[in-house]
């Protein structure tokens, strides 16, 4: 249960650098109407966001080439189709789970 | 704080500290089996149990503190780690942009902790509750917030505990449950939207698919997802109709 001065000054810097970009928006609309293009781009955000996390864990980008992540894929199937069915985010996330976990069992 | 005296019922449940601790809960094996995971890899990396629980408390961001992990036991620069925990956390820049507008009605003192407590999980559930309501509320963001940051830390910690005892726990699936979440937030987003938007969405969508599995063989992963995210949503907007 230890750490050294250097470490301590690391997770400061880091600390540091990740609080910056989640405070300085909130600062920044408050001083500044955004203009309707801004809004409009924002509005994208979201799905482009959700969607670009989601698919950048389909992919795997180890080795020469860029292919799926196979497992990761066929375990994403059911998942996607009980959350279309049941929207809801507790029950995407068992039924997730247990998929991966049976298919880890197999593969 | 601010509505002791609050007797309208709609907007006390929109916006009430204990509705937000309700709305993390679905969240929460995401951040419990994502933060032991951290946890046990921290030990691996020859982090203290009492630094696993400083990264968590000070940094609380899952993909960096595991980046930070894998710089620090590979022996890179400080330099190096910082630059890159930076890179790795700059799309939260755009999530705090969207999210913000939403809440300038508080006080600056209120929106820095909005600020720094978002992560991309909170970030997911607050954008599905402006889809659904149209409207945010700070006590409501404040229960969520504090629920994820208090059960990242306490997940972290216990990982590093188990970490010391068990060096070679499996995580059996749950790692998955990141994955799994942001794919239902990210269908709860897109049906909320009208059938013309679902399918200039869809294109979008398709559209991203591409662009990221192309932008793979340049930048890594993070990097990519923020690069595809600003061309896709500029692409969207220049498109709509």
């Amino acid at each position: 249960m230890t750490t050294t001065f250097a470490m301590l000054l690391l997770m400061l810097g880091c600390a540091l650098v990740t609080w910056a970009p989640r405070v300085i928006p909130f600062i920044l609309v408050r001083n500044i109407k955004l203009p309707d293009v801004v809004l409009r781009w924002l509005a994208y955000i979201p799905v482009c966001i959700l969607s670009a996390l989601v698919l950048e864990s389909l992919f795997q980008a180890e080795g020469s080439f860029v292919t799926f992540d196979w497992l990761n894929l066929i375990a994403f199937i059911p998942t996607l189709f009980v959350a279309i069915w049941t929207k809801s985010l507790s029950k995407t996330v068992i039924v997730g789970v247990i998929t991966m976990a049976v298919l880890r069992l197999f593969f | 704080m601010s509505t002791h005296l609050n007797l309208n019922e709609s907007t006390e449940n929109f916006d009430s500290f204990s509705q937000g601790i309700r709305d993390c809960i679905p969240t929460l094996l995401g951040y419990i089996s994502i933060g032991v995971a951290f946890g046990v890899i921290g030990i691996t990396s020859n982090l203290s149990v009492l630094e696993i629980f400083l990264l968590s408390v000070l940094v609380y961001a899952g993909s960096a503190q595991f980046i930070f992990c894998g710089l620090y036991v590979a022996g890179a620069p400080f330099s190096v780690i910082i630059i890159t925990t930076f890179i790795v956390n700059l799309r939260h820049f755009l999530m705090s942009l969207t999210v913000a507008p939403h809440l300038t009605r508080y006080s600056p003192l209120r929106n820095i902790g909005f600020g720094t407590l978002l992560t991309d999980e909170t970030f997911g559930v607050a954008v599905t509750k402006v889809m659904k309501e149209k409207q945010l509320g700070g006590n409501w963001m404040d229960g969520l917030n504090l629920t994820a940051y208090l059960t990242w830390i306490a997940s972290c910690t216990i990982g590093g505990i188990i970490g010391k005892w068990l060096p070679n726990a499996e995580n059996w699936g749950l790692d998955f449950a990141l994955l799994a979440m942001f794919g239902a937030l990210l269908v709860l987003n897109l049906s909320g939207v009208g059938k013309t938007k679902l399918m200039h969405y869809l294109k979008l969508i398709a559209l991203m698919a591409i662009l990221l599995y192309g932008l793979l063989y340049f930048v890594p992963g993070h990097l990519a997802v923020l690069i595809a995210t600003i061309i896709v949503a500029t692409i969207g907007v220049a498109t709509e109709k």
